[in-house]
């Protein structure tokens, strides 16, 4: 009796996720793009880095990756705490 | 986990220098190259895992000690850190090394040209220090799980 | 709908994840449900910023005088992929020592034994 509803409540929702993927924007003409023709245009000169996707990520944006750094050393700080307290 | 066998190991102590040596320059040509810190760390984290994979958990902390991985991944972020601060005269994370003729300052040839090391600013330091931290959290973690495997074992219910 | 190819195949990784979440039992099953789903998302972001004939944002030695991809949907998703790693390994760690308390992996017994 639970799995019918399961069946027929994924159903309904497949059915949304394939009908607003077939109906999305054309593919390969983003809508908005003000702000990466900036950076396309202006990060060699002001950066000095030749790779654009760097010096967002480490210049541009760099406060999210401090955020990111800190998620990654958390993680690694709760597994250790996971496994501690084993007596041989 | 059990050691694999001979064929496994001499193919693994063969390869794995190589690995380390191309993690290694996908993280120091960030600024030139796709790459970084981040994609540069994760190869070396999995020559980690291909040595402790074939040399079986309990050979593998003879030459691989968690200690080590631990002091250099909060070394990594430390340094990040600093390299955040350092900065501070205008703003926090200012690219204060870009275009002076300092430590990484030469300025970039506008449009299609083939790169030169010596730009960037403070983003292949930056890299170095995120390619550390991941390539020890890599270390961390794929040797916590190893030895702790061990010991949750199916005990006999009683 | 050939044209849209890249989002189709976006939904059947989420649609895959979501019925792996709701199905099935195992404990190391339900961690892969959850890794498909964070995969299917990070793929979206990716498509999200193509545009059509252009090369990667990349000037060491490019080809001159093309157009270039969207930078700023590639950067966000590397932050992405490193906060799934945290949680895989987060959601492996737990699963090992519901093993060891419990002796089993299914769900439905970790629900009813009081420990």
């Amino acid at each position: 009796m639970k799995k019918i509803i399961f069946g027929i409540a994924f159903i309904i929702f497949f059915s949304f996720l394939i009908v607003s993927a077939v109906n999305m924007r054309t593919f390969g003409e983003p809508a908005f793009s003000e702000m990466d023709d900036y950076f396309i245009e202006n990060a060699q000169r002001e950066t000095g880095a030749n790779n654009v996707v760097t010096s967002i990520v480490f210049d541009y944006r760099g406060f999210d990756t401090l955020g990111e750094a800190t998620v990654l050393f958390t993680a690694v700080v709760g597994v250790v705490a996971l496994f501690r307290g084993v007596k041989k | 986990m059990k050691e694999m066998s001979r064929i496994v190991k001499t193919v693994t102590n063969f390869v794995y220098g190589f690995i380390i040596i191309f993690g290694f320059y996908i993280i120091a040509h960030g600024h030139l190259t796709p790459g970084g810190g981040f994609q540069g760390g994760a190869v070396v984290g999995s020559a980690f895992a291909l040595l402790l994979v074939s040399y079986g958990s309990l050979n593998s902390t003879k030459f691989l000690k968690k200690d080590i991985f631990s002091l250099f991944e909060s070394f990594g972020l430390i340094l990040f850190i600093v390299l955040g601060f350092s900065g501070l005269g205008i703003t926090f994370f200012y690219n204060f090394l870009a275009n002076s003729g300092g430590w990484f300052g030469n300025a970039a040839v506008i449009g299609v040209n083939p790169g030169d090391m010596n730009t960037g600013g403070v983003i292949p330091l930056m890299n170095i220090a995120v390619g550390l931290e991941v390539l020890s959290a890599f270390g961390v973690i794929v040797l916590t799980m190893a030895s702790g495997a061990e010991f949750t074992k199916k005990k006999e219910k009683s | 709908m050939i044209g849209n190819l890249p989002y189709v195949a976006v939904v059947i990784f989420i649609g895959l994840g979501i019925y792996t979440l709701m199905f099935k039992k195992n404990l190391i099953k339900i961690a892969i449900g959850v890794v498909l789903i964070e995969n299917g998302v990070n793929l979206f972001l990716i498509t999200l910023g193509y545009r059509k004939g252009a090369i990667a944002p990349i000037y060491t030695q490019a080809p001159s005088g093309q157009a270039m991809v969207l930078p700023t949907p590639q950067a966000l998703t590397l932050t992405s992929i490193v906060i799934g790693i945290a949680t895989t390994a987060l959601i492996l760690s737990v699963a090992m020592m519901i093993y060891k308390h419990y002796g089993t992996l299914d769900t439905d017994e970790v629900r009813r034994l009081k420990g």
